[in-house]
Order: structure tokens, then C-alpha cells, then sequence
């Protein structure tokens, strides 16, 4: 097994017919994704990726025609609340929303009526999630992966590329690696992830990457120590030399009012029993110290 | 984005939030224009502050009080050119002094972790909140808006009665509502007003009586960043004068940039791995000059760009480049930084590692240009720390 993606998984890729559509969708095919299905207003009744995915005008469309199950957002940020709840209202319960730059605000209607659908939501802001070996949605590298049991959550895009990188590099490969996103606001938080990872017989360590901002870290580590504490678990934060009151690039990474420091993550983690690396090709070693035997 | 005091004030007027009047002045004889003006209409003091986008401008003796026009020009003489955290102030306000009967503390806030936007009130006003959160986390009181319709008329009493607001407490429900709305207009993620008063004002010139009103005394507004594409007017708000042109050359090229006080200068693609390459720059014994994200799918024009902005920095003694190719084509990156030191003025080491797509090819152009490369992010930083220092000696 795995979590969000899986061999089951029928992707629907909204915004297929763009730049960056065009790119990760070609990529996840490649990567051996059942992409069924692209979606571009206007563009219906198109063929595109050389004739493999069928384009069409609404996800709605896209549903009735493939049976997707599975949605994956490349439309820019004005448009992509609008096709978050597009795919919501189609029947697709599990939406990956890659487009950055959404104001924080526009999330917070969104997120409520996600939640209110039943429905789960990764992102806006994040690199997707991959099942090594058998589907990836999003625009992590396939190449960085190997398959194996441990699973990784991560707020980053590239730092999460180099830790699993350097997982793979040492052996260890991974049963699902999840980027949530580095928005101030997103639909799905560490605790939601790990909660997935719990439930999963097929992961047996964890990996959680972090950064300054906000207390999501903290609120991972608290739930961790009540309901993982037979896992062996590792995380690595950035920003320790983060000045405060600065936006680090992510909307989200910013120490403001002395809280969302990297020690006060670091702090509760450790406490929690997570062991923290300083950097992140230590995390294999760390992972193998902490007991995992993979 | 944050901007200053008298803007903030200006979109609280606009949604009809009572503010009392103000000036902003740039010189002294500004100021006593402004000082006349506003005693002529029944001010016996006017209170000068400083325009400046940090904290601590009180402390900093950025506020003072004046009782005469000449008063408040020689006052506004030590204000204007002083500096607070490192900021000039090239700006002041000008406002009748408020007779301040009680203060109290009123915001609305983005609440990362409940994803909704949180209300906070509290009686005890005019001071650090983030002190009374920790010493007395009961006098705060928090309730949360309302996901599709805002802040509820029922919740905006509460806040009001929990504030003992008095008499005032249907002036506090509409404030309330107000910054909610101010919030939402400009897609703020946070809007203060600390204090929050109640003010004696004269009642007209021409009778004794006076009467008591709910004002925002001051106002701190901060603007989503990533709204301000469908706010154009509100890009005008930007002070340009507390800008770094670093800043503002880096804003304009779509990079991520943050100047810091180290020596070796980074230039990485994503933000999470260009915290990580700083921390490890600091791990292993030296000081980044900057943080510096070039996002996805880097151009050859961000990246020269950002060489520019690195090099610009007279203390930058070596550069460490980190890219991890997944859009980005590492030999792509590997040409551009050929090309780039042929142009470069100042003869600064560079070490480079890119991984990812076509790392290899990357590899080989720039051995073949005798760039030093490394293998690892760690190695990276120890060899971009050892060029600093060999720089230095």
C-alpha cells in the first residue's frame, strides 16, 4: 500500500494544455501514472501528450468519459480556487493543487467548503506526492526516488528532492513522499499526513521536513509522541539561521512575534522523540539510529 | 507587504472606521504648517510621529508631543533624519493630541492553524499584545470569523462586551466588523489597531461640553504579497524610500532575495533548500551574505540577475551555487554561469553543484572551465567557507 497515490490512482491534470501542464504531465506518464484525462476550457474534444490523453472542457466531462479519481491543478492562481472546487464538484475527492501565488485569503472559504465536502485537498504551493514504483502526481523528479517503506511529508519542493535523494542514495527507499506546501494556508498538514502514514501497514518510518513559520511542526511533533511512538521517525527543519520578520521566499516562512522559530520546531520534535539532523544527507544515518531496519 | 502607519489609516477611513484626522509632513516647515493648521481647529497639543515600518518607534523617541507650532517644529527637527532599527525617517504624522481616557487592543489576524481569520480584543490596551499573550492569556479574548460570511453581528457583540467597552460597546461591534471587512478588501493578513480609545473631544468651538468617542489611535495594516496582482492601487503604498534597491532589483526579477551581514553569497532554487544551504554555510563555520531563491524553472536572466544582486555585496569573499535540476537543466544553468564569470568585474571563487537533470553534462562543462564543484550540499558549504577565508587571508 501506500497513501494518496497509488496504481489505482486516475489523474485528471487541469490546466494540461499550458506550459508547466504540459511538462509534469508528460513526466507523470512517463513515471508510469495513469494520467486519463486533461481538462481546458475550450479545448474539449483535443487530443494531446501525442494522442495518449483526451482533453476536455470540464472535469465534470473528464469524470463522466475516464473515471478519474484523482485531480491535479496546474491553472494559474487567479483561476485555481475555481478548479479546486471544479474537481469537488465532479466527485473528485483527493485534489493536488501545485499553482503558487494564491492569496491566503481566497484559501480560507476554500478550505472550509473542502473539508465540508469530505473531500482532501494537498496544497496549494506543493510539489505533489509520489508512490515510488507506482504513480506520482505533482512535479517531484521520479528519478529521485526508489521504492522501499518509509514515508516522507515535507512543507519544501527542491529540499524535499535532495532528502529523498539522499534516502535513496543510502539504500533506504520510501513508500509515499508528500509535499504539503508552503503556504501560510494549505489543505492538508503534517498531522493529516502522518495521520495517513499511521494507517498505512506498508510504511514503517518516517521522515518529516520542515521549515520556519507557524506552529504546524510543533502540532506534528505533539500528535507524533501520543500515536507514533513505536516508529521510528526523523525530521530535519530549515531556516536556523532565518532572520525574523523576513519572508524566506515561502508565503508561509516567516518568524513574526519572536514564534515559528526553527528551535521551538526543533525543541518539540526532540522532545517528542523525533530525532532532528543538521542537515539533511544525515537523515539516513539518523533514520538507521532511531531503529529503522529497511 | 507592510506599510505605513498613515496609509494603514487611510484604508480604515475608507471603510468607514473613525480615525481622527491626521497629516503627514516631510519637513519641518511641513510640520508646523501642519501643527498650525491643527491647533487652529481646537487642538491644545499636537502629537508628531515618526513613519517608519518597524516596531518601537515610541521607545525610540520617534513620538513626541508639542504645544505650540514652534514647539512642534523643533520637536519634528530631532524626528525627521533620526533613525530607528537602522530605518531614516523621512516622514512624519501630524494629529491632535487625543485625550486618552482608556485604551484597549483590537485586531484581526490571519490564523494559520485554525485557516480562518481570528478576532483578538483585549482591555488591557496600548501594549505589547504578544506580553499580555504570555502573562495574562485570559485577558485576551479570541473568536474566530466565520469562513464564508465574515464576522458574524453576533460575534462583534461579544468581542465588544468582552472589551467592557461601557456605553461604547455598539462603536466597538461596528469597529469589529470593520477591520473584517478592511481585511477583506485589500486582502490584508493583518490589521491592528493598538490602541484602540476612548477619546474626550471637544464638543464644537463653540460650547464648554465635551464628549467621549471610540477611536483607532494608531493602525498597523499588512498586505498579501501574493494579492497584490488584483490591488494595482495598492502597489503605490510601497515605501520606496525604505526599500533597498537590492530589494527592489530582486522584486522586480521575480527572485526571492534577503540580504544578510555574512560573506558568502548563495544562489539556490527553492526557498526550503536556500534556508538549508545557509544553515549549512553556517554549520560549517561561516556567514551567508543573503538568501536567495531563483524559484522553478530558473531563466538564464533570473540567475544573472541574481549574480548581479550577490556580487553587488562589496563582503561577498565567495559564491556557493546549489541547484537541484528538476525543470531546471542543469547544463543550461552550468552555460550561464560560464558566461557569467566571463562578464564578472570582481574575481570572487565560485563553487557549484548541481544535481538533477543532466547533472552529469553540468559536471563536465564546468570542470572543463575550472569551476569547483562538489558532490554534496555539505561538501559545498565546507569548500565555499574554506574559499571565504582563503579569500580574507
Amino acid at each position: 500500500m501506500s497513501i494518496l497515490v497509488d496504481r489505482d490512482t486516475r489523474l485528471v491534470v487541469q490546466g494540461i494544455t499550458g506550459r508547466e501542464g504540459q511538462f509534469h504531465a508528460e513526466a507523470m506518464l512517463a513515471y508510469g501514472t495513469a494520467v486519463v484525462a486533461g481538462v481546458t476550457p475550450g479545448k474539449g474534444g483535443q487530443q494531446t501528450l501525442g494522442g495518449r490523453v483526451p482533453v476536455f472542457d470540464s472535469v465534470h466531462q473528464a469524470v463522466d468519459r475516464t473515471s478519474a479519481n484523482t485531480a491535479c491543478v496546474f491553472v494559474p492562481a487567479a483561476a485555481a480556487p475555481d478548479a479546486v472546487m471544479e474537481a469537488i464538484d465532479a466527485g473528485i475527492r483527493t485534489v493536488f493543487c501545485i499553482t503558487e501565488g494564491i492569496p491566503a485569503l481566497d484559501m480560507v472559504p476554500l478550505v472550509a467548503a473542502v473539508g465540508s465536502a469530505g473531500a482532501r485537498l494537498i496544497g496549494p504551493n506543493c510539489p505533489g506526492a509520489t508512490s515510488p514504483g507506482r504513480a506520482k502526481v505533482g512535479i517531484i523528479p521520479g528519478s529521485v526516488h526508489r521504492e522501499g517503506r518509509v514515508g516522507v511529508v515535507s512543507r519544501s519542493g527542491t529540499l524535499t528532492y535532495e532528502a529523498v535523494q539522499a534516502m535513496t542514495d543510502a539504500g533506504i527507499g520510501q513508500s509515499t513522499c508528500v509535499g504539503i506546501g508552503g503556504d501560510p494556508i494549505i489543505g492538508t498538514t503534517f498531522t493529516d499526513v502522518l495521520a495517513l502514514f499511521a494507517e498505512d501497514p506498508e510504511t514503517d518510518g518516517l521522515v518529516l521536513i520542515g521549515e520556519i513559520g507557524g506552529d504546524a511542526e510543533e502540532q506534528a511533533a505533539a500528535w507524533a509522541a501520543e500515536h507514533l511512538a513505536g516508529i521510528p521517525k526523523v525530521a530535519f527543519i530549515a531556516g536556523r539561521t532565518a532572520p525574523e520578520g523576513k519572508r524566506m521566499g515561502h508565503a508561509g516562512a516567516i518568524i513574526s512575534g519572536g514564534s515559528g522559530t526553527a528551535q521551538s520546531k526543533v525543541d518539540a520534535l526532540e522532545a517528542a522523540g523525533v530525532r532532528v539532523a543538521g542537515s539533511p544527507t544525515e537523515l539516513p544515518a539518523l533514520l538507521r539510529d532511531a531503529g529503522y531496519r529497511g | 507587504m507592510k506599510i505605513q502607519e498613515a496609509d494603514a489609516k487611510s484604508l480604515l477611513l475608507a471603510q468607514g472606521l473613525p480615525v481622527p484626522a491626521w497629516e503627514v509632513a516631510r519637513t519641518t516647515v511641513e510640520v508646523r504648517a501642519a501643527a498650525e493648521r491643527t491647533m487652529a481647529a481646537g487642538a491644545t497639543q499636537v502629537v508628531i510621529k515618526a513613519q517608519v515600518l518597524v516596531g518601537g518607534r515610541g521607545k525610540a523617541g520617534g513620538v513626541k508631543l508639542a504645544a505650540s507650532a514652534d514647539e512642534a517644529e523643533a520637536v519634528a527637527s530631532t524626528i525627521l533624519g533620526m533613525e530607528i532599527k537602522g530605518i531614516r525617517v523621512r516622514k512624519v504624522l501630524v494629529a491632535a493630541a487625543a485625550d486618552i481616557v482608556k485604551e484597549y487592543y483590537l485586531s484581526a489576524v490571519l490564523d494559520r492553524s485554525a485557516r480562518r481569520i481570528l478576532l483578538m480584543g483585549s482591555a488591557d490596551g496600548g501594549v505589547e499584545i504578544e506580553q499580555v499573550a504570555v502573562e495574562t492569556p485570559e485577558a485576551i479574548t479570541r473568536l474566530h470569523a466565520d469562513p464564508y460570511l465574515g464576522l458574524l453581528d453576533h460575534q462583534a457583540r461579544r468581542l465588544a462586551f468582552a472589551l467592557e467597552l461601557g456605553g461604547h460597546w455598539k462603536a466597538g461591534a461596528a469597529i469589529a466588523k470593520g477591520l473584517v471587512r478592511t481585511m477583506l478588501a485589500y486582502d490584508a493578513d493583518l490589521v491592528e489597531i493598538n490602541p484602540l480609545a476612548v477619546v474626550r473631544e471637544q464638543d464644537g468651538a463653540a460650547t464648554s461640553g465635551s464628549r467621549e468617542r471610540l477611536v483607532c489611535l494608531d493602525a498597523k495594516v499588512t498586505l498579501d504579497d501574493s494579492a497584490l496582482v488584483r490591488h494595482p492601487d495598492l502597489e503605490a503604498l510601497r515605501d520606496s524610500d525604505e526599500e533597498d534597491p537590492a530589494d527592489r532589483e530582486a522584486r522586480e526579477a521575480g527572485i526571492s532575495f534577503i540580504k544578510l551581514d555574512g560573506t558568502i553569497g548563495c544562489m539556490v532554487n527553492g526557498a526550503g533548500l536556500a534556508m538549508t544551504t545557509m544553515d549549512l554555510v553556517k554549520r560549517a563555520g561561516g556567514d551567508p551574505a543573503n538568501f536567495l531563491d531563483l524559484g522553478g524553472g530558473a531563466r538564464a536572466d533570473k540567475r544573472a540577475a541574481a549574480m548581479r544582486l550577490i556580487l553587488a555585496d562589496p563582503k561577498v569573499e565567495a559564491i556557493l551555487v546549489n541547484i537541484f535540476g528538476g525543470i531546471t537543466r542543469g547544463d543550461e544553468v552550468a552555460h550561464g554561469l560560464i558566461e557569467a564569470r566571463s562578464r564578472q568585474t570582481r574575481d570572487v571563487p565560485m563553487i557549484v553543484r548541481i544535481v538533477g537533470t543532466n547533472a552529469e553534462e553540468a559536471g563536465r562543462l564546468l570542470r572543463e572551465a575550472s569551476f569547483e564543484t562538489a558532490a554534496s550540499l555539505d561538501e559545498a558549504a565546507t569548500k565555499a567557507v574554506a574559499a571565504a577565508r582563503g579569500a580574507t587571508a
